[in-house]
């Protein structure tokens, strides 16, 4: 038996990469389960925010009555944003552009699409201290975030360019990259049992 | 061929267009369109002189937009932006590059400028997105390099049935590549004109190796669903809301029915009260010469 047989774990699916998601959740065994509307958080034990438009996100989660209920999930269980979805669990937003409401889960502030247009979206490899192990990620920065500021109960695992790409605090994860676009789950592994499996 | 898939470049061209999926891409020909289309919760959106219908109607040749056009499109909206060269033209392509255009849309709905040869994609910073009508046309065009393929519809007519049938068309044959024995794929690879290796892994994924969208005559949140459940997975709407009466309000309608697109109660009710759709174009009662999905 998979030590993740037994999890649900939803995938918000307002708008973008929840189909990579969904591939990575099946292939560790786990039950992907697209959230498109605030019931369907009722049957999951985590849930993942994925890349996308975070402006597209913010206004959805407001149409569809789903800020709420996604804030009091993240109260008690796990959740990982990554790229748009750091975005959203960030408290703040430090670029002067409007359109997108946080959901303040995260004390972290951020800056979008601060390594630029889609022409300087990258995929390099990034090290990071998952509980202690020394990893090695292949990650995709499309047109991504950078954190400006660091709370003081947020733990930053990895560092690239000077710059925090993966944050923990408490059930929390956020990356500022993706790892979903390859067949490597090692930091969906580490999500699922650090925040999920032993939260 | 394979090989390229792999390369860091294009993994982050197709990973942009994962980012664009569950979203409407919406035409528009200045910020305050590109502003209302943010708003009502597009995912990107395309910037235009002139929509496809206007293109239709006014008739010339139609090129790539006013770089003016372009970046004041770009400094109003947060949101991707991308912009249609025509086909073949890889100058414009390039010039669209140079302004830091997020996807380039070589796009049958301006006027060819090479009758043979498209864009060779793979030397680009800037992923491409490339209309099909069928699975040959799309296998050529991501053995060229786009990173995102989308039906061609039938542009500025209003009227989705090409697009249903265009959806119908690449997905079928996609069903069919998948029951195929090995040795009959080197013989679809030949009538493709494609690489085998392209057939072999859409025969055994059973899908293609980019995503999969559709464009070409969408006008109502229906139709947007419509697409979504045959298959396609994000929709691009051209001249559908802004040529209808209230482009705010179908604009966002649009949008809850691509999120929701299995929820027909959700659609019904975005559906209502939306004032004039587009008034549109039969595309059976159009004579052949007037059609773009030929180019």
């Amino acid at each position: 038996m998979n030590q993740f047989q037994t999890l649900s774990v939803g995938i918000l699916a307002l708008q973008g990469d929840f189909d990579r998601h969904q591939y990575q959740v099946n292939l560790t065994g786990a039950k992907p389960v697209l959230v498109r509307r605030a019931d369907h958080l009722n049957d999951i034990d985590a849930l993942i925010i994925p890349g996308g438009e975070s402006t597209t996100m913010s206004i959805l989660l407001d149409r569809f009555n789903m800020r709420t209920p996604v804030k009091r999930f993240a109260e008690s269980h796990a959740v990982w944003g990554t790229c748009a979805g750091m975005i959203m669990l960030a408290m703040d937003i430090k670029d002067n552009l409007s359109g997108v409401e946080p959901l303040k889960l995260m004390d972290i502030d951020v800056i979008r699409n601060d390594y630029g247009r889609q022409v300087y979206s990258f995929d390099e490899q990034v090290e990071a201290n998952l509980d202690g192990d020394i990893v090695t990620l292949q990650a995709a920065f499309i047109r991504a975030p950078k954190v400006a500021r660091v709370g003081p109960s947020v733990n930053t695992l990895a560092v690239f360019h000077d710059s925090p790409v993966l944050l923990t605090q408490e059930k929390l994860m956020a990356s500022s990259f993706h790892t979903e676009l390859d067949d490597n789950t090692r930091l969906l592994e580490f999500f699922l049992e650090s925040f999920v499996l032993k939260g | 061929m394979i090989e390229k898939f792999n390369d860091k470049q294009h993994k982050v061209k197709v990973g942009l267009a994962e980012m664009l999926k569950g979203g409407v891409i919406m035409d528009v020909v200045n910020p305050e369109q590109a502003k209302i289309a943010e708003e009502s919760g597009a995912a990107a959106v395309m910037a235009l002189e002139r929509v496809p219908s206007d293109i239709r109607a006014e008739g010339g040749v139609a090129r790539m937009a006013d770089p003016d056009i372009i970046e004041e499109i770009k400094r109003s909206v947060t949101i991707p932006v991308m912009a249609k060269c025509r086909i073949g033209h890889f100058a414009e392509a390039r010039v669209l590059e140079s302004l830091e255009i997020d996807f380039i849309d070589e796009s049958e709905v301006l006027t060819p400028a090479d009758n043979k040869y498209h864009v060779d994609k793979w030397y680009f910073k800037v992923p491409f997105v490339c209309g099909c009508r069928n699975l040959g046309e799309a296998l050529r065009r991501i053995s060229e390099g786009a990173a995102m393929i989308r039906t061609k519809g039938e542009a500025g007519t209003g009227d989705v049935s090409e697009a249903v049938k265009h959806l119908r068309e690449v997905n079928g044959a996609i069903k069919a590549l998948t029951s195929m024995r090995e040795d009959e794929l080197y013989g679809v690879a030949k009538d493709l004109r494609v690489p085998v290796e392209l057939v072999q892994f859409v025969a055994k994924e059973g899908k293609l190796p980019v995503p999969n969208f559709a464009a070409g005559g969408v006008a109502t949140p229906a139709d947007a669903a419509l697409c979504m459940l045959l298959g396609a997975e994000a929709v691009f709407v051209g001249s559908g809301i802004f040529k209808s009466s209230d482009p705010v309000k179908r604009g966002k309608a649009i949008v809850t029915a691509v999120t929701n697109y299995e929820d027909f109660a959700a659609i019904a009710e975005a559906s209502r009260g939306l004032g004039d759709a587009m008034k549109g174009i039969q595309v059976q009662t159009m004579a052949p010469e007037d059609m773009l999905q030929t180019r």
